[in-house]
């Protein structure tokens, strides 16, 4: 097996396949997936400045880690586009996760809304991933708007329930050309792992880590899982059997005949 | 009267830089829309602000997810 495996995604290389999110962020996250996931990708938000809290954030993201602003709070494709221009103009490159969501409860994105902004955001020349309801018709006319990978959800945003979406995140892997990078409700990394093992591109985590008892020591779980599922992926799983049994020892010759 | 961030200021006719810098905000660190559109960072100096203008003025924060839409 080739030893580099890299990631590619708007033209850049990428050795990990772990992006993180930086939502409930604390100076330890950011360190420890950056030194203990291996991050190279980070995803941030942009919002309304506050000059009382002069902090900012960028300071405390090694330069060698690409930025993915995020399109939060945007109820719309116009709002999304607005967003996604003001990032760009805060200069950290063109990398752009469309977020569209109308729905406050569940928080699940507006796939119609998002592939209009993909169409205008990718002609604009932003590096495209957009969030996304798992639909293979909504992947396949991202793909045709111009988006550089689809991150579907594996259920709900910050619920930590892991893979709800499973069968139709197979569908968008085996009948799409886009990378597949799974974003959301990733709780564990047993569930991050399980779907590198389908074949997804990339797994995205913010709560799952954020929330966990120690947050280096499960940044670490969280990489040897997505590594570990990517190596099974590139093997080739076992064949699993419809019935019965089959000896993995030979069974003939001992104490009979 | 101009809106900056959902507020009405007193800031017609002020040129957009000096109203950021004596408002303390850091140039590096922000992005600056005036009625939907972007107003280049290089362009600060010269961008007057005018009576009935929207303006936002935004910065990164940490996202991951969204805790409210807005």
């Amino acid at each position: 097996m080739d030893n580099k495996d890299t990631f590619t995604l708007g033209g850049k290389e990428f050795n990990s396949r772990f992006i993180l999110g930086s939502g409930k962020y604390s100076m330890e996250l950011i360190k420890a997936a950056v030194e203990n996931a291996g991050a190279e990708i980070i995803t941030l938000a942009v919002r309304r400045t506050n000059t009382k809290k002069n902090e900012n954030i960028l300071d405390y993201i090694p330069d060698n880690v690409t930025l993915l602003p995020n399109t939060s709070g945007a109820r719309d494709a116009k709002e999304a586009v607005r967003i996604a221009r003001m990032s760009r103009e805060l200069g950290c490159g063109d990398f752009v996760k469309i977020e569209i969501m109308r729905d406050s409860k569940y928080l699940l994105p507006d796939n119609a809304e998002t592939i209009k902004a993909t169409e205008m955001l990718a002609a604009e020349g932003f590096v495209v991933l957009p969030y996304m309801y798992p639909d293979l018709y909504a992947a396949r006319e991202l793909a045709s708007a111009g988006a550089a990978a689809v991150m579907p959800l594996a259920s709900p945003i910050g619920s930590n329930k892991g893979l709800a979406t499973k069968e139709f995140i197979q569908i968008l892997i085996d009948e799409t050309d886009l990378p597949v990078i799974v974003d959301a409700g990733i709780g564990k990394p047993s569930q991050a792992c399980e779907a590198m093992e389908m074949g997804a591109a990339a797994i995205m985590a913010n709560t799952a880590i954020a929330t966990a008892g120690n947050i280096p020591v499960m940044a670490g779980a969280f990489k040897s899982a997505i590594e570990a599922g990517r190596s099974a992926y590139l093997a080739g799983l076992g064949r699993v059997l419809e019935r019965g049994a089959s000896a993995s020892d030979p069974l003939t010759g001992f104490l009979r005949d | 009267m101009v809106q900056i961030n959902g507020e009405s200021v007193d800031a017609a006719g002020m040129v957009l830089k000096e109203y950021l810098e004596e408002n303390n905000y850091i140039i590096e660190g922000i992005a600056v829309e005036c009625n939907e559109k972007i107003v280049p960072k290089q362009t600060y100096n010269e961008f007057t602000l005018s009576d009935g203008d929207i303006v936002e003025i935004v910065s990164f924060v940490g996202g991951g997810q969204p805790a409210v839409l807005e």
